[in-house]
């Protein structure tokens, strides 16, 4: 799956064609080699958009996905700014995702103009960890000036698309300039052998990235450290049975 | 004679003679009136609201203070929380005072004296309609003429409106001319803002009016590096920054900017103030700008972290408060625990450049991520007293539920209102055949009526 050296320098050649002098990207692996390896350098990349988004349900609620956003913004260093139209956020729920509640600074922003300015706006001071943002309508323009004021800094840019209807939401096929693109949808959660609910699960589609293939996996949502997992059965199968994998889902 | 709210519950009314009321209300002590320290008092308030609401305040004797919003209200959250909040406050500093927002000074004199509701806010662009129905003493007459009018028959500010201007000037003075015009705003009248002795202020005059955006935003420049000379000397720092700009036509545009922290950052504050000059509306021109720290506190020099070893932690005070300028300061927080267990009281907001707590919730519980502001009602098929729900239904949509956790019963909070007695709510985890993790209740014990109706609630929504 590597891409070979001559690529790689091609790649490069590009790049200094087109004149964005990127420096070194970081990445921030996730820490499960089955996705960090699909990943472009091995994990998210820092300093660039990364847009989520829930499957059905989710994309009203936006529950999955967002926290799997505080997953990520906890695994960074240094504060969070939250971007919220809505507030129906509980911090509670994000302090057991690994965010503590002196990471997190609010913005209670009341419309989709005002979340993309000061999403923009924390990702170019770029003293921040993470900059997550509620937000419904993303387009090409405004997605290219998150990421160009990503680029500046190490900070990662989140749009957590969050709809009012389920009809809008086809708008997240719309090509953006986000880095990577993901939705989390809910999934049965772990079997216990006592009545209960487990550790909860979720598919994760990749369903674009930005020099790599789309894929989707089957994971334990976020524990106390904003870790994601393998689910434990799947992670003793043999690897030549790939047939976990499951088709992706709308 | 005035009287108070406990003096005209005895019976009391204003104008009454005192003599009369010594007979009313035995005991009574009289004071005499007072305008020169009622004068002072009244100023000292207009400080207090310079300080806190707007940059342009002035007071407007003998019961009154004038307060030009423009430019200030999006630090309070809009216009109605504004007001909300300043009679809030002056209501805890036990001062009774009622308030109307206005296009003009004369409509919001007439609407904050003479209508009902204490707190008035009349919509943008209002005319004339909105002081039609109020009494003539609205329209800031000189004493007797009100009377004089009435006399002739005119009853409300309408009755007077409706009539031909020049025969009504002819007979009672162009001063009547002039407060009707006022109140309408078709004659400007400019408040002469309050400026308290230690004010730290730096102005600049210009020969010639400048008016283009760049041109403010460079003079702007020069102002904050003479205001940060000034606070420099004083070893302050600006909390809160008013920039007044004089136009031409003798009105004043003014900006405010606030800070969480104490700042003496040249650049910082250009960078802030400069985000506001879309605000300035420069009108023919601007003929004198002046720069005042409304708010200056003292500010410590600090050490920053330089050494190989110990990482910088990064400041983001200041765009903490870039976006406080830009969304308003309650609009941008943290969230700090409260030690309660009931959910929607367990989250506090605190500022966002407060210091850090460190405190966190309890975690042997999973929270839903998203939390309904008000629990809707759903209807649940579940076996008493404590078993789960076998299926529900929210909006519109039944659930089978496959699997749950629960019960977790949450006692309701006793010591604060006696409703709260010997509520409870069981909370359980529900999960769909799909996969989808609710949090509902049940509120009551499912034994007891008194604990709760036993109706069933949807209260959260987990990842």
């Amino acid at each position: 799956m590597r891409p070979k050296p001559a690529i790689e320098s091609l790649r490069a050649q590009i790049e200094r064609i087109e004149g964005r002098s990127r420096r070194a990207t970081s990445v921030l692996p996730f820490g499960i080699p089955e996705v960090d390896s699909r990943l472009p350098g091995g994990g998210l990349a820092r300093g660039a958009l990364h847009e989520v988004a829930g499957g059905s349900n989710g994309a009203i609620d936006g529950a999955a996905a967002g926290l799997f956003a505080a997953g990520i913004a906890a695994r960074t260093t240094g504060k969070t700014l939250w971007c919220i139209a809505k507030p129906d956020l509980f911090a509670p729920a994000l302090a057991q995702a690994g965010l503590a509640a002196d990471r997190v600074v609010y913005v209670e922003a009341g419309d989709d103009k005002t979340v993309l300015a000061c999403m923009e706006e924390g990702l170019r001071h770029g003293g921040l960890g993470a900059v997550v943002g509620e937000i419904a309508h993303l387009s090409m323009t405004a997605s290219r000036r998150l990421q160009l004021a990503a680029e500046e800094t190490r900070s990662i840019g989140i749009a957590l698309r969050r709809w009012r209807r389920h009809t809008d939401a086809y708008d997240f096929g719309v090509q953006t300039a986000a880095r990577t693109r993901w939705r989390v949808s809910v999934i049965p959660s772990e079997t216990l052998p006592v009545p209960g609910i487990g550790r909860h699960r979720w598919l994760v589609e990749l369903a674009h990235v930005k020099g790599g293939e789309s894929a989707d996996f089957e994971v334990d949502a976020c524990d106390e450290q904003g870790c994601l997992a393998l689910p434990a059965e799947l992670v003793d199968r043999p690897a030549a049975a790939e047939g976990w994998r499951r088709g992706a889902s709308g | 004679m005035a009287a108070d709210a406990a003096a005209q519950a005895a019976g009391l009314r204003p104008g009454m003679p005192a003599a009369k009321a010594q007979v009313l209300v035995s005991g009574l002590i009289v004071q005499d009136a007072d305008p020169i320290a009622d004068a002072e008092a009244l100023e000292r308030l207009a400080l207090w609201a310079l300080q806190r609401v707007a940059p342009i305040v002035a007071a407007d004797p003998p019961d009154g203070i004038v307060i030009d919003s423009t430019g200030a209200d999006h630090l309070h959250g809009g216009e109605a929380a504004m007001i909300e909040t300043l009679i809030g406050r002056l209501a805890m500093s036990g001062v009774t005072a009622r308030g109307a927002i206005a296009d003009t000074w004369g409509a919001a004199h007439a609407l904050a004296r003479f209508v009902a509701d204490p707190s008035v806010i009349a919509p943008a662009g209002h005319g004339a309609a909105v002081i039609d129905p109020l009494p003539l003493a609205g329209l800031r007459l000189p004493p007797g003429m009100a009377a004089d009018l009435r006399v002739l028959g005119f009853e409300r500010i309408g009755d007077l409106l409706a009539q031909p201007r020049a025969p009504l000037i002819l007979r009672f003075g162009p001063e009547l001319g002039r407060r009707i015009n006022q109140a309408l705003g078709e004659l400007a009248e400019p408040i002469e803002p309050i400026r308290p002795a230690d004010l730290i202020e730096v102005q600049r005059t210009f020969a010639e009016p400048i008016g283009a955006a760049e041109t403010i935003a460079r003079y702007v420049g020069k102002l904050v590096a003479q205001l940060c000379a000034a606070l420099e000397e004083k070893a302050l720092g600006a909390r809160r920054l008013d920039l007044l700009c004089h136009r031409v036509d003798n009105r004043i545009e003014a900006v405010r900017v606030g800070m969480a922290q104490p700042v003496r950052d040249i650049k910082r504050l250009t960078r802030l103030l400069c985000d506001q000059i879309e605000q300035i509306d420069p009108g023919f021109g601007i003929e004198l700008m002046a720069l005042a720290a409304t708010i200056a506190e003292p500010l410590q020099r600090r050490q920053i972290a330089s050494s190989l070893i110990e990482v910088a932690t990064p400041d983001i005070s200041d765009l903490v408060d870039t976006l406080a300028n830009r969304v308003g300061e309650r609009a941008i927080y943290r969230a700090a625990p409260v030690a309660s267990d009931v959910p929607e009281r367990s989250v506090c907001r605190i500022p966002a450049m407060s210091p850090d707590t460190g405190a966190t919730w309890p975690s042997h519980w999973p929270r839903p991520i998203r939390l309904l502001p008000h629990p809707e009602r759903i209807e649940a098929i579940a076996l008493l007293p404590d078993h789960p729900p076998v299926s529900f239904t929210w909006r519109g949509v039944r659930r089978r539920v496959k699997r749950a956790d629960g019960p977790e019963r949450i006692h309701a909070e006793w010591w604060k209102r006696d409703a709260e007695l010997a509520a409870i709510r069981d909370y359980f985890r529900v999960e769909d055949p799909s996969g989808e993790r609710y949090w509902i209740y049940r509120a009551g014990n499912g034994e007891d009526p008194e604990t709760g109706s036993h109706l069933w609630y949807l209260h959260g929504v987990f990842g």
